[in-house]
């Protein structure tokens, strides 16, 4: 018999199936629940289903990000449905207005998941928690009521895709960029049902912020997890704020995947996710060429809106100020990012500059809340999605970049390379 | 739940997103029966109002794309739609279907075996999806026992129930 991928090992430990085999079904006890506003769709069925309790009110985290503070009445009915159900059921870890950020955010900095980890979110990017050597994957309402009713889900076993990335990044190149460069040959279906894993000595080297960018958008892979091998950078993360022991995982060396795909960073240019689709990606010199003038800039989303985010752009931006006619949208992606942008004079290097510096949500990220976008406009923004309507107007144009690049865009008023001032 | 499926057809194309199936406006509605009136209403305005339980749904490439809102599913379901076929479903729109009781099956290039109003007879535990006005026929591997159950209890809750014993 061959070896296992991460996902078969993590899924054996939670389901106790030895050796499960892609394609079979397994029902998996759950380490770590998240629900978001979706989650709110869940209480009927949970009612429904008729459990006296929450199965571990301790592995379930409530954390509502789309519209925060609640901007439509439905939307504050979802929060207040919620807030009840959680006083309720006893489900004490609900990050409510005033201590909120977005969801996959909240569950990275509070050191929710862990490696080895199964973990299921209301939300299709819970991917993103898969950085932490962790299978997490995004579910619907009903099968989140099973969960806080039973602790148990069922999944059916992935293949696997191996992604290879050696070489350094190049000054103004970052893990957008590499994210951007994967999704231009995995495309937008090529991992669909299956799960990725990043190897490599680039992967190695990345920070656990970086390494959220990678699995983040391994959901426009159509991917079920996208994963890092648990190493001295997941345990130095997690090492004050693990709320619960880490069973690390790794691949058998003769795992079977299938597909594998490998990639080079040196001399790799920055790269631009150009409309309508995450995966037709070009080189950003390609781009820059066609002078491709934006309406506005988004800095956000569960992607790309962490410190080191707001830190590379701040230094682009720095001393300048937006162009003309273009509105710069800059929103963290948690209150404790938030906070420390106050303290390292980051909201007023922003807001001086003519940015608009928000409250942390998903904010411009899903035209449903704040910086939609009209017909025919332009948005370049550091989100993971640039379908049609994603930001607004169906007849809107969305570009997807780094931090670096969309900061040097909004000085420029048009899709600029942030190597010409690095 | 009969492993034994018949219906009336009504065809999708490609790459068919979950806004498309139910616009991001009726996303705060949450009783399916209010949800059933607005599914697919700018792609197949029809289909609302004359599409009848044990109808099927035959679809090509990646059915249900898009965010994952369990709205359109619940829409479908409402319906009491026997079945939907695609060539390919996008993830969680596919475990939603099964989760909330209707039956998803994948079957590559089953799209062409089909035109809308053609009779399909579906098998879910030995695995075939004939089109008996064309006589054509074709194979998939047959439902896992663990989707069947859950297909069977009518969804996920009222699986749940069962285990739990609140049934
Ligand atoms: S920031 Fe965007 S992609 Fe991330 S959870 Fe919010 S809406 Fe989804």
């Amino acid at each position: 018999m061959s070896g296992q991928t991460l996902a078969q090992k993590i899924l054996e430990r939670a389901s106790g199936h030895a050796g499960p085999r892609p394609g079979e079904i397994v029902v998996g006890k759950v380490d770590l629940a998240m629900g978001h506003e979706q989650g709110a769709q869940a209480i009927a069925p949970f009612l429904q289903m008729g459990a006296p309790r929450v199965w571990d009110p301790d592995r379930v985290v409530i954390a509502i990000d789309h519209w925060v503070p609640a901007s439509t009445e439905g939307a504050a009915k979802l929060h207040q449905m919620l807030r009840h159900f959680s006083a309720e059921y006893h489900l004490p870890h609900f990050y409510d207005v005033g201590n909120h950020g977005i969801c996959h955010q909240m569950l990275a900095e509070n050191g929710w998941v862990v490696p080895g980890d199964l973990a299921v979110g209301t939300d299709s990017h819970t991917n993103m928690l898969g950085a932490m050597g962790a299978f997490a994957v995004g579910i619907g309402p009903t099968e989140f009521a099973a969960v806080l009713a039973t602790g148990k889900i069922w999944l059916k076993v992935p293949s696997s895709i191996k992604i290879n990335l050696k070489g350094t990044l190049g000054k103004g190149v970052y893990a957008k960029d590499i994210v951007l460069k994967v999704l231009s040959q995995v495309k937008t279906d090529g991992a669909r049902y299956k799960a990725l894993e990043y190897h490599g000595s680039t992967a190695e080297g990345l920070s656990m912020s970086e390494r959220f960018t990678l699995s983040n958008m391994t959901t426009e892979m159509g991917a079920k997890a996208g994963m890092f091998l648990p190493d001295a950078t997941t345990n130095e993360y997690l090492r004050s704020i693990a709320k619960h022991e880490s069973h690390p995982l790794l691949p058998d060396a003769d795992a079977t995947y299938e597909k594998e795909y490998s990639f080079d960073m040196n001399g790799m240019e920055p790269q631009v996710a150009c409309p309508h689709s995450p995966d037709n990606v070009r080189p950003i010199s390609e781009v820059v060429k066609e002078h491709v003038k934006v309406d506005q800039v988004f800095l956000g989303s569960c992607t790309n809106a962490r410190m080191d985010d707001l830190r590379e752009a701040a230094g682009i931006f720095r001393g300048h100020k937006v162009a003309p006619g273009v509105r710069f949208i800059v929103s963290p992606a948690s209150t404790q990012i938030y906070n420390q942008c106050l303290k390292e004079g980051l909201i007023e290097l922003f807001t001086q500059g003519g940015a608009v510096f928000t409250n942390s949500s998903c904010s411009a990220c899903f035209g449903g809340n704040m910086g939609i976008i009209a017909p025919d406009e332009v948005c370049a923004s550091t989100s993971n999605r640039n379908f049609p309507g994603r930001m607004g107007s169906t007849k809107g144009k969305i570009y997807l970049m780094s931090p670096a690049a969309v900061a040097l865009t909004a000085i420029r008023g048009e899709i600029s390379d942030p190597r010409e001032v690095l | 739940m009969n492993s034994l499926l018949r219906g009336k057809v009504w065809c999708l194309d490609d790459q068919v997103d979950t806004d498309q199936l139910i616009a991001g406006k009726y996303l705060t509605i949450i009783d399916p029966n209010e949800l059933r009136k607005h599914v697919m209403e700018d792609l197949l305005p029809e289909f609302s109002k004359k599409a009848q339980p044990g109808d099927i749904i035959v679809a090509g490439e990646n059915f249900g794309c898009g965010s994952s809102r369990e709205h359109a599913p619940a829409a479908l379901a409402a319906i009491g739609l026997g079945a939907v076929v695609a060539n390919s479903f996008a993830r969680i729109f596919y475990r939603n279907c099964i989760n909330l009781g209707l039956a998803a099956i994948e079957v590559p290039d089953i799209r062409s075996h089909f035109r809308a109003g053609d009779i399909a007879e579906i098998h879910l535990s030995e695995g075939y999806v004939k089109n008996v006005t064309q006589g054509k026929e074709a194979r998939f591997p047959p439902l896992p026992t663990h989707i069947l159950e859950i297909l069977d209890a009518g969804g996920l809750v009222n699986k749940v129930r069962k285990e739990l014993g609140t049934a």
